[in-house]
């Protein structure tokens, strides 16, 4: 086992993304604590992803600041991310594993027996020498869970993992979810299914044109939403 | 050669100075086409993913370089090899080696700026998986040039294919010395001169055969290890 | 992986390496020479003999006369075999060839099609041939490259009373190639094409061409074979150099040269002992 991890807390201070005149994420502030799974929600458009980004630290604040276990400008070492459409390498689905792990420094010694681990983890032990790209959407996703369960992450951010993908696959990636967030992994997720917010969230965080309209316990958002914004998009009606 | 013969006879018969011919050939465009790579590669690879002023101007170079008129560049290594060049001590004027020098001139424009491209293409895919994986520019590199391997091998094949086809640069440099530095091409453009037209023609069928041959080698290679790594 | 890329580059490298230094060890030397000579197939039937005899390895660089001579200046050859007199004597006053030996001698031949167009056909006289071609305006094709026969062209032109920089129409035309490309472009054009005989004997894409004007004293074309001087460039292979020089004009020799024929016609007939020629 690596040290304990000081990447979190997770503080967004006055966080603002711009791109030229348009601002996509809005002076937010944010505290990512371990614990449950996170869930991002909002309609399309409204700062999910950038958001996830900017936690991920591939993408730096214009304006405010974000901190890991309280520094800035913590290297990517104990965080992961699975895009929404994550690039698989041109190689066998066991080599795209091998290559997080090499990636990660984990010592060649162990990458056959993790990248073996890895991949009964995401159930495509029987997939291992496929070549990755020719996997189903669902099978990329799970994957793409190995690839950055593989960084041995303390935080793994994840955009709609399951968007596109059929029930069965959907659950299979829920199920995948539940289990890394049980090894004390923080589970940072991107949806726009409330249902799939429902099953996995410990917290809600909602989001709308960039902004943060609500935070709240799962529990409590689905019950009694507190803004209007959190009402209609709840009650399944555009959020414009 | 038998003066009277055709080519298929020559082959059929094994012409023994045929195949030297072929062997010659073959010899200076794949040796060529590897020294190319190892320049034109990492070149290419440095162009994609580095960011310096003139980078524009550098790749339209590289573009524009791909269609260096072959007697042009035969002409330059001429002057740069001749006794009376620069690098006139080595000797290697009405060499193989001399024919290996320039068709490598040839040949590393292609692959670089085709390495470019397919480099390029595949940073934009892969550029948030790589960066989030907090990989160094050594190993994005050695990672990009991997998995494009399957492009790579077609950008190959466009240097080998522009290699084994051109006369201009090595009848040049080569001098077109019979056993010695005479190839398929500069063979065909002296049956050409020699009014043999149908021996010309031959030894055409011949050379395109051979690039049909290695294209095919290298296809099959290429899908046997897309089906594994795709 | 990258062990064999090492490995690989090494061999590329050393193979351009030796490519160029494995034949200066063996003995060879380079002969800038003429297509025409090449195109004949002379010396594929007198090389071999040499080497029999000496063990020398001669490599041919066939160009035309004026391309040879400045390969030879360049110091690219050790040896240059050559057809147009008042050139080689330049070359060898200005220091660049040691000496010239005249070897043998062929003929220059008017080829053209057929039909005939300058009425020309059997005439012994070039000169009024030439006249006839330019009055008539029959296409002609030169080789425009400088080579041997072009020079010998344009002198036979100056000796007709004409100055064909001047006086060319659209029927006569430079092509800037070798002599097969000139008789290929005068088959597919049926123009006059002034030949070398040697390369006339073995062209084989002759269409409707035959000889127009043969056996004028004055298209008789004189080889001379010189030494390049290993003063003005220390690379050359002077011994081995001089041995082919000796050989050529020794009995022997001239032997080989007089007995190379295509369809038991002679091409070239030794002279070496002719010192005016």
């Amino acid at each position: 086992m690596r040290a304990p991890s000081s990447e979190l807390p997770i503080v967004f201070d006055g966080v603002t993304v711009t791109a030229g005149p348009v601002t996509i994420l809005d002076r937010i502030a944010l505290t990512l604590a371990s614990g449950a799974p996170t869930v991002l929600i909002g309609p399309n458009g409204s700062g999910k992803s950038t958001l996830l980004r900017v936690a991920m630290g591939l993408l730096a604040p214009s304006r405010g600041r974000i901190t890991w276990g309280g520094l800035e400008n913590v290297p990517p070492l104990r965080r992961a991310i699975v895009f929404q459409r994550p690039a698989m390498l041109r190689r066998s689905a066991a080599a795209n594993v091998r290559f997080a792990l090499r990636a990660a420094g984990i010592p060649r010694a162990e990458h056959a027996r993790r990248t073996g681990e890895l991949l009964e983890l995401v159930g495509l032990g029987h997939l291992a020498d496929r070549a990755a790209r020719r996997l189903s959407g669902g099978e990329q996703q799970r994957l793409a869970l190995a690839r950055a369960i593989a960084r041995d992450p303390a935080a793994l951010f994840l955009d709609e993992p399951t968007a596109s993908l059929d029930p069965t696959a959907t659950k299979a990636v829920e199920d995948i979810i539940r289990a890394v967030s049980e090894r004390n992994i923080k589970v940072v997720m991107a949806t726009h299914d409330l249902g799939e917010a429902r099953r996995l969230a410990g917290d809600i965080v909602m989001l709308h044109r960039g902004r943060i309209v609500e935070t709240a316990a799962a529990a409590s958002f689905f019950e009694m939403p507190q803004t209007a914004e959190a009402r209609t998009f709840l009650a399944g009606e555009l959020l414009v | 050669m038998p003066n009277d013969a055709t080519a298929l006879q020559l082959v059929l018969s094994g012409d023994p100075a045929l195949f030297a011919i072929v062997r010659l050939s073959l010899y200076v465009s794949l040796s060529a086409v590897v020294l190319a790579a190892l320049i034109g590669i990492p070149l290419g690879a440095l162009v994609a993913l580095t960011k310096f002023p003139g980078r524009q101007g550098v790749i339209v170079l590289l573009n524009a370089l791909m269609g260096l008129p072959p007697v042009v560049v035969g002409l330059a290594v001429y002057l740069a090899l001749s006794r009376s060049g620069p690098l006139g001590a080595f000797g290697l004027l009405f060499t193989p080696g001399a024919m290996i020098i320039a068709q490598t001139v040839l040949v590393t424009p292609i692959i670089a700026a085709l390495t470019r491209q397919t480099i390029e293409d595949l940073w934009i895919e892969y550029r948030d998986e790589l960066t989030a994986m907090n990989l160094g520019p050594l190993g994005r590199v050695t990672a990009l040039i991997w998995d494009a391997r399957f492009s790579l091998v077609t950008a190959l094949l466009a240097g080998f294919g522009r290699a084994a086809a051109e006369v201009g640069a090595i009848i040049i440099v080569g001098g077109n010395i019979e056993g010695f530095t005479r190839t398929m091409t500069t063979a065909i453009a002296l049956e050409t001169s020699k009014g043999d037209l149908p021996l010309a023609v031959g030894l055409g069928l011949v050379l395109i055969a051979i690039v049909i041959a290695v294209n095919a080698l290298a296809w099959t290679a290429r899908r046997a290890g897309e089906r594994l790594a795709g | 992986m990258k062990m064999f890329t090492r490995r690989l580059l090494i061999a590329v490298t050393a193979s351009l390496v030796f490519a160029g230094h494995a034949v200066a060890q063996d003995k060879s030397i380079v002969m800038a020479s003429t297509t025409s000579t090449q195109d004949s197939g002379l010396f594929g039937h007198i090389l071999p003999m040499f080497k029999a005899r000496t063990g020398i390895d001669v490599k041919v660089v066939a160009q035309g006369t004026g391309q040879a001579l400045d390969t030879a200046r360049r110091g690219d050859a050790d040896v240059v075999f050559v057809h147009a007199k008042p050139a080689e004597e330049k070359f060898v006053a200005e220091g660049f060839g040691v000496k010239r030996y005249p070897v043998m001698y062929n003929d220059f031949i008017l080829i053209g099609p057929k039909s005939d167009p300058a009425g020309i056909k059997g005439s012994k006289d070039i000169v009024a041939a030439l006249g006839t071609i330019k009055a008539r305006g029959a296409d002609f094709i030169s080789r425009g490259d400088k080579s041997g026969t072009h020079q010998a062209e344009l002198n036979l032109w100056k000796v007709a009373g004409i100055d064909i920089a001047k006086d060319k129409g659209p029927w006569y035309k430079e092509i800037g190639q070798g002599m097969g490309a000139a008789l290929n472009t005068a088959s597919a054009s049926n123009a006059y094409v002034l030949a070398d005989r040697g390369t006339w004997l073995s062209f084989k894409n002759r269409g409707d061409l035959l000889i127009s004007v043969e056996g004028d004293k004055r298209l008789f074309n004189q080889y001379g074979v010189m030494l390049v001087n290993p003063e003005k460039h220390p690379s050359v292979k002077k011994d081995l150099g001089q041995q082919l020089i000796d050989w050529l004009v020794s009995a022997e020799g001239q032997k080989a040269i007089a007995e190379y024929k295509i369809n038991g016609e002679q091409l070239f007939y030794p002279n070496a002992s002719d010192s005016g020629a």
